[in-house]
């Protein structure tokens, strides 16, 4: 990625008495975390590609409090959530998309009885908004015949029942789409949801990304795509546990759509 | 003395009906004990939740085999159930298959012929059933919780089944004047031949004695409901009902927190101030749950419904993985809490004596609830719409809000996001680093 990413924020656009077509919600992990950086840049890649006049709350973003509320700390979040609503409201945001299923389900549900009602959409949705539009079309060949599997996030998928805008998306690169056993409605968490990103698993006899990667190895695929960051993180530490990372690469839609 | 057995009848009838009652009352109050939800919303889609959900089956036979022998018996159940309404007015009435005697021979052919059919079929998916509770090890009924009274239970209402379909099937097998009419006898008339060698005498005895034990016998299972889980076949209803419409993704927020938040953030707040007086709520609000009584009626009614499949259990990826976490058990510590509650206000004349136990620590422990990834498999997976997670969120709730008592690694996640807005040590005005990193 040797272009230069085009990332305008909210407090210029105001500045130069703009508003933006749709706010992009980088999220904690997208900001902060190596792994999920790469995914946050792909996606503006796309944004850029599009032509997509959207913006960032860069320093002025702070934590949707979703975790905190997973993880039984209904005061922080509803004050987390306050002050970001505070911000969006002042911006007049009307539509914010992001890369981070949790931010997508926590703006979307959770912020409206507190103040603040937007029009929430996930990445891989708004990917399919820009190609059905035609504002984005995929240039080369890069995933034809490739087998790919999509793990669901579960905020995305049983959360808020967006099931098919990722297979739709994936669909577009002429890869070879490949379902686990247990996929949509029944698949298995990635294991990090619920705040268990941030703390060690209870004891057990497994880890439950590497049954999650178990689900997707059995489909023998090249890629295992994404759709939220800590899946991602999950589903890599899966692959390595299996020693896998040579052959199976581990990538978000948004690296997938930008790279094609 | 002519009327004496419609009088044994009556009294049975009554004596039944009435205890059920009684215990439908104590149902009542108990789930009463938790606190009002509005579900005034989304009528229709509620409806359309009974329709397909409930009545339609449609969650259940996304496992074919079981769904499929479930279908038999629950349709089986409800179909041969017209037939209680005539044993109802013959009992009262001192008549003898009044049906018989107003309904078209045809009709009334019909209608008994299928009963027997669906005897039959009911009777093959009980015995799969039981098959597969005690011979098949199917992991989902092996858990520790399914140990001692709950694995009875499941095999007491195998059993009830068999015997009432069995004498419902003897009974007509056994009626001279049934079995020569020959109208409706498609399965019992191959049941007859085995009462061959009987007097006249004796097959009527037969007869009235599997009569009288068919309807004592469904008495008794109608009052064995509420000790079983087998209270699903009429709490599904209200269950699903009640269930959650919104997306699953989405929890409630806590409005006492709203007040607060609100109040700490407001800048004309006078912080001395003296709380408003509110007649009403003079307790302070609890956050969270530790006991039944902090739960919402909904997640009380959903302890009483459920009627441990396991289908939450087998699809938890805690579980799967080895953790102690089962979506099920946290559905039956509930109701086994919350009648342990009930029990205690009726020994103490309509009031709850502390008893120093509560359903955390006494019957759910820390390490359950920690184990969820908050995936909502379980959610999903329930054919009668019981939301475990509601309840493991409301008991986080507590153990964060009222007790500080987080694992250590997310007290550390939560300072982070209260100092510097992210679940990591990194700076507020580092965010939009990532823009301009190679």
């Amino acid at each position: 990625m040797s272009e230069q990413l085009i990332v305008p924020t909210m407090a210029e656009m105001m500045a130069e008495g703009k508003q933006p077509e749709i706010l992009f919600w980088v999220g904690s992990a997208g900001s902060y975390d190596d792994r999920a950086k790469k995914i946050t840049k792909a996606f503006v890649k796309i944004l850029n590609k599009a032509n997509v006049n959207f913006a960032v709350l860069g320093t002025e973003e702070s934590n949707t409090g979703d975790v905190a509320k997973r993880a039984g700390n209904e005061f922080l979040f509803q004050m987390q959530a306050v002050m970001n609503i505070e911000v969006l409201n002042a911006y007049e945001v009307k539509r914010i998309v992001t890369c981070d299923p949790h931010s997508f389900n926590c703006i979307k549900n959770e912020y409206p009885s507190l103040g603040g009602s937007y029009d929430v959409i996930h990445h891989t949705q708004y990917i399919k908004e820009l190609m059905s539009s035609g504002r984005l079309t995929l240039e080369g060949n890069t995933y034809k015949g490739k087998r790919i599997t999509f793990h669901d996030p579960c905020y995305l998928g049983r959360g808020n029942g967006v099931y098919d805008a990722p297979r739709d998306v994936l669909k577009k690169t002429n890869a070879t789409l490949v379902e686990m056993k247990r996929h949509k409605g029944t698949a298995l968490c990635c294991g990090a949801g619920g705040a268990q990103m941030f703390k060690d698993a209870e004891p057990g006899n497994k880890e439950i990304n590497v049954l999650r990667t178990e689900d997707a190895l059995e489909t023998q695929p090249e890629i295992i795509a994404t759709g939220c960051p800590y899946c991602n993180t999950m589903m890599t530490d899966g692959v390595k546990f299996k020693e896998k990372e040579a052959d199976i690469k581990v990538m978000d839609i948004a690296e997938l759509i930008a790279d094609a | 003395m002519e009327y004496l057995p419609n009088i044994i009848f009556a009294i049975l009838l009554i004596a039944g009906i009435g205890y059920f009652s009684s215990n439908v009352k104590k149902l009542i109050r108990n789930i009463k004990l938790g606190h009002k939800v509005d579900a005034s919303d989304h009528k229709s889609e509620r409806w359309k939740n009974v329709v397909n959900i409930a009545l339609g089956q449609s969650k259940l036979v996304k496992r074919p085999v079981s769904g499929f022998l479930h279908a038999i018996v629950y349709v089986g159940f409800i179909i041969i159930n017209i037939e209680v309404l005539e044993i109802i007015i013959d009992g009262l009435f001192g008549t003898h298959r009044i049906g018989q005697q107003v309904l078209p021979t045809s009709l009334y052919g019909f209608l008994i012929g299928s009963f027997e059919i669906l005897a039959v079929l009911v009777l093959v998916s009980v015995t799969v059933f039981w098959i597969r509770r005690n011979v098949i090890k199917i992991k989902r009924f092996l858990s520790p919780e399914m140990k001692g009274w709950p694995k009875s239970d499941g095999n007491i209402i195998l059993y009830f089944e068999v015997v009432l379909m069995c004498l419902f099937l003897v009974m007509n097998a056994t009626d001279t004047i049934f079995q020569t009419a020959g109208s409706g006898n498609v399965i019992s008339q191959f049941i007859a031949p085995w009462f061959e060698g009987f007097s006249e005498g004796t097959l009527h005895l037969i007869e009235k004695a599997a009569w009288w034990i068919h309807f004592v016998g469904i008495l008794i299972f109608l009052n064995y409901l509420y000790f079983s889980k087998h209270l699903h076949i009429l709490l599904a209803f209200p269950n699903v009902y009640y269930g959650k419409v919104e997306p699953k993704g989405k929890f409630n927020n806590l409005e006492a927190v709203t007040a607060e938040v609100k109040l700490m953030m407001d800048p004309d707040a006078d912080p001395y101030a003296a709380p408003a007086e509110t007649a009403e709520d003079e307790v302070p609000a609890k956050f969270g749950a530790s006991d039944v009584m902090d739960l919402s009626q909904v997640q009380l009614l959903n302890a009483y419904t459920c009627t441990e499949c396991g289908r939450c259990t087998s699809e938890c990826p805690a579980n799967l993985t080895g953790k102690k976490l089962s979506p099920r058990k946290i559905m039956m510590d509930t109701r086994d809490r919350l009648e342990e509650v009930g029990k205690n206000i009726d020994a103490n004349n309509g009031e709850f004596k502390d008893d120093g136990k509560q359903l955390l620590g006494d019957y759910i422990t820390n390490e359950e609830l920690w184990a969820c990834t908050t995936c909502n498999a379980c959610v999903e997976a329930c054919p009668v719409s019981i939301d475990p997670l509601s309840i493991i969120i409301e008991m986080r709730r507590y153990l964060v809000m009222e007790q500080s008592a987080a694992p250590m690694e997310l007290n550390n996640m939560m300072t982070n996001i209260e100092n510097n807005g992210a679940p990591w040590p990194y700076n507020q005005m580092d965010r939009l680093n990532w823009k301009d990193e190679k």
